[in-house]
């Protein structure tokens, strides 16, 4: 199994190492203990949103409502916690960033399977709604006194490694086990594959879909936090863009956006090849403009290398791996 | 014609095809039997181009024929009917059929001529469905009528069926006979893969014997009996063709349904099945008989009905009720509605009763390997995934699936659809253990010799209505195509 797990991921896996590699011979001070911490702290949110993302991908969806939606969660747990030092008031407010988020992909999900409306278009509306709803919340103002405390949580190291990251690390492995180990991990997969058959074998589709879409709400919530817990500010225009990283790091790290092909490793993995990517280049002084072409390019080598892995082992016929390949169009 | 040579084929883990000699004439129908696994669908990849030998030759008119892809095989002249169907559920029959050369004019797809060409065809084959139906909407017979009408509209000179006939009734197949002999008389060669020994029988001129990959037997079909080609396939000889069937008493009423109506069918259909009762549905092709199964299964919603159990009314809006009450159904279409193909063996036995929160691999993977084993599955291990094996292990698995769900009423839907004949005994003896441990068992069937030989009595249905029943001592087939039939003619129509 474990082995198997390697194999599936090892080709980000040589990837992220020859990159890295290349970046500690040709970017002054990318090899620090330093900057290493600084490429943790960098992938944070990014790795936290991605492991929701991928039990949306899985699904067969999309959401591209998470960076929106991580705006509104900062702003209205932010705007209850300003000020104030109470350790309740803090708790309180890490519990209805989370709530926020998960009630906000709870809609996602819900509207996409009730209506049979695809979630790129659903969650596209979600983008600009929660957006919105953020500016309005705020008057399209910035959030500055924020407990000391959640500013301490965003600084604090853990035996050298920032704690901010300790909490994607925890989550992606909470992920990797809910998607390996349970059985509503395996109905997740199994509902990507071939939604027909898991419903005929008598399971609902619909809520294991729905599921999926409020875990991906939850990590948007925690994410909120976290930013805070960085930046200490909120704003209703934090987080744009932010989806299209997190969809980003799941695709590198191997799923594919039919659903049921992927793996929270593979994610993982692809989250901190990006970080490293951009980290490396901007040290290396690559200019903004270049840096996104460049990211652009590793994007595209990755899915298309991906697809011509999976095109050779289907020709192999190799059982792949972890897990599931795409469904294939030709008579078998 | 085609000429086949030594050919190889190896999958990792299995070696599928270890060394193959065919040979094919012009103008001969050329039977290819052998159990599930045989080789018998990796042979036809090969010689259609999809599956590149890893060893062998094949040469077509004397010259060496290596087809780089199926293109290449189309180009040959090489048309296939695969085992899987592969129709585009979107698009209409008629787009189906002609999808590789739509008629055109002035650049733009034909539509007027499309239709005409599309009801030629469907006349031709004897599907009764309007061109413009979308694919999705048809049952799995009707899909496999329209593959077969799409490779006869090729024109080709070499055309290959594997299994074509596995979902058909006697009317369908009867047709397609037909039509096969019409090409023969043509010139044209074609290669037929099927299970049911009568119709290899009935119909090829030569036959070739898989097993385990090699070809052990190729022969003129004058004087091949049956048992002949049985023992050429399984190596041994298979004593009667049907299992006894066990001892009962009548049980208790188990499942009761009165009133059942299902959009699109006249119905309503009221039934009962009780306890160690095996109930066979007889009728033609698009007669129903799946749709009320879907329907008292919760995968569609009934328009009425009522559905009782141990004599308790039960509602039954989704599968997940079905399953819960104790009710299975092994859906007819594996590959769309039965199985995740690219999960492993072992996921797809347990997914019908997974309980719990986490998985347990070795439980799962004993289950799997025990289900094996007790259905001959062929496979590489419980870890390979279902894509890759054979049509007939495929439905191993599903039945696998089900039987593991352990459920009090079991609706099976061709249960032994592309399983080869020693298989096919050990299915219907499982089947009928289950009865006789006290399920009530409702097979539906495009068989009927496999009905009048497991089942207790037969429903026959005909269009939509339930236009008789058949208690086992008065079987009789002509009676029960009669009945098949009788809801066709009485408006005055031919079937
Ligand atoms: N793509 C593949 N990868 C791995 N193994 C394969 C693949 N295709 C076929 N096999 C294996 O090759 C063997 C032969 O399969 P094949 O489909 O040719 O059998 P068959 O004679 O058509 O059987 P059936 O009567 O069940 O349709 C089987 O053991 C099957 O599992
Ligand atoms: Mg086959």
């Amino acid at each position: 199994m474990i082995k198997r797990l390697v194999l599936g991921e090892a080709g980000i896996g040589v990837a992220l190492v020859v990159l890295a590699g290349f970046f500690v011979l040709a970017a002054p001070n990318f090899a620090t203990e330093q900057n290493l911490r600084n490429i943790m702290t960098q992938i944070t949110l990014n790795t936290v949103l991605a492991v929701g993302m991928t039990f949306v991908i899985l699904v067969g969806g999309i959401d591209l409502s998470v960076g929106s939606s991580m705006a509104l969660c900062a702003v209205v747990s932010g705007t209850m916690m300003a000020g104030s030092s109470s350790p309740a008031t803090l708790i309180g407010a890490i519990l209805v960033s989370v709530l926020v988020g998960g009630v906000v992909g709870w809609l996602n999900g819900f509207i996409s399977e009730q209506w049979r409306v695809p979630s790129f278009i659903v969650t596209l509306a979600m983008l600009n709604i929660a957006r919105g709803a953020a500016e309005r919340y705020t008057d399209a103002a910035t959030i500055y006194n924020l407990p000391a405390a959640l500013n301490d949580f965003g600084t604090l190291t853990l035996i050298g490694i920032p704690a901010v990251f300790w909490v994607a690390v925890l989550l992606a492995g909470a992920g990797w086990f809910v998607l390996s180990r349970t059985v509503f991990g395996r109905l997740i997969y199994a509902t990507g594959n071939n939604e027909e058959a898991v419903r005929l074998s008598g399971h609902k589709t619909s809520r294991i879909k729905i599921a999926a879409f409020v875990i991906a709400g939850f990590t948007v919530g925690i994410a909120a936090i976290l930013y805070m817990a960085r930046l200490n500010i909120a704003s209703p225009i934090l987080g744009q863009g932010y989806e299209l990283n997190a969809i980003a790091a799941v695709v590198i790290g191997g799923a594919s956006l039919m659903g049921g092909r992927g793996s929270m490793v593979g994610t993982f993995l692809g989250a901190c090849l990006l970080g490293v990517l951009t980290n490396g280049l901007l040290l290396m002084g690559v200019s903004d403009f270049e840096r996104q072409i460049i990211t652009g390019l590793v994007i595209l080598v990755a899915v298309v290398l991906d697809a011509y892995r999976l095109r050779l082992a289907r020709k192999l016929a190799v059982t792949q791996p972890a897990q599931p390949a795409a469904p294939n169009p030709v008579a078998s | 014609m085609m000429r086949v040579t030594g050919l190889v084929k190896r999958f990792p883990g299995v070696v599928a095809l270890d060394g193959v000699d065919l040979d094919i004439r012009a103008g001969e129908i050329h039977a290819l039997v052998g159990e599930n696994g045989a080789g018998k669908s990796t042979l036809v990849k090969a010689l259609a181009g999809i599956h590149p030998p890893d060893g062998g030759s094949m040469t077509l008119d004397g010259r060496p024929y290596k087809p780089g892809s199926a293109a290449d095989g189309l180009a040959a002249g090489i048309s296939v009917v695969h085992q899987e169907l592969a129709l585009l559920p979107y698009l209409t029959v008629a787009e189906n059929l002609f999808l590789r050369a739509l008629p055109r004019k002035a650049g733009v797809v034909d539509r007027r001529r499309l239709r005409t060409d599309a009801a030629a065809l469907l006349a031709e084959i004897g599907l009764d469905v309007a061109p413009d139906t979308p694919v999705e909407r048809l049952g799995i017979a009707q899909m496999q009528l329209v593959e077969i009408a799409k490779a006869i509209s090729t024109e080709a000179r070499l055309l290959i069926m594997d299994e074509p006939t596995a979902t058909l009734t006697s009317r369908e197949s009867g047709r397609l006979f037909g039509i096969l002999r019409g090409l023969r008389e043509r010139g044209v060669a074609i290669v037929y893969i099927s299970h049911h020994l009568q119709e290899v029988l009935e119909l090829a001129d030569r036959v070739t014997v898989l097993r385990n990959g090699r070809s052990v037997v190729s022969r003129p079909m004058a004087g091949v009996t049956a048992p002949d080609l049985v023992r050429a396939m399984v190596g041994r000889d298979l004593a009667q063709e049907y299992p006894p069937l066990p001892e009962r008493a009548a049980g208790e009423e188990m499942l009761k349904v009165t009133g059942l109506r299902v959009s699109g069918f006249d119905g309503p259909l009221s039934f009962s099945v009780r306890a160690g009762e095996v109930v066979g549905f007889a009728g033609l092709v698009g007669a129903g008989r799946t749709e009320a199964m879907r329907a008292i299964f919760g995968a569609d919603t009934a328009l009425a009905g009522t559905i009782e159990l141990h004599g308790r009314k039960v509602r039954v809006r989704h599968p997940k009720d079905a399953v819960r009450h104790g009710i299975s159904l092994l859906t007819e279409d594996r590959k769309s509605q039965g199985l995740v193909l690219d999960l492993p063996i072992s996921a797809n036995v347990t997914l019908a009763k997974l309980r719990g929160a986490l998985l347990s691999f070795k439980r799962e993977r004993a289950l799997a390997q025990q289900y094996g084993s007790r259905l001959h599955l062929r496979s590489a291990g419980v870890s390979q995934h279902v894509r890759t094996l054979s049509g007939g292990n495929q439905q191993k698995v599903v039945l696998a699936k089900w039987l593991n769900a352990g459920s009090d009423v079991l609706i099976v839907d061709e249960p032994t659809r592309g399983i080869d004949v020693g298989a096919k005994y050990e299915i219907h003896e499982l089947l009928l253990g289950l009865a006789a441990e006290g399920k009530a068992l409702l097979v539906v069937s495009s068989d009927l010799p496999e009905l009048m030989g497991i089942c207790d009595r037969i429903l026959v249905f005909s269009r939509g209505k339930i236009a008789g029943e058949v208690a086992r001592a008065d079987f009789d087939a002509e009676h029960i195509l009669t009945l098949a039939y009788s809801g066709y003619l009485k408006n005055g129509e031919k079937p």
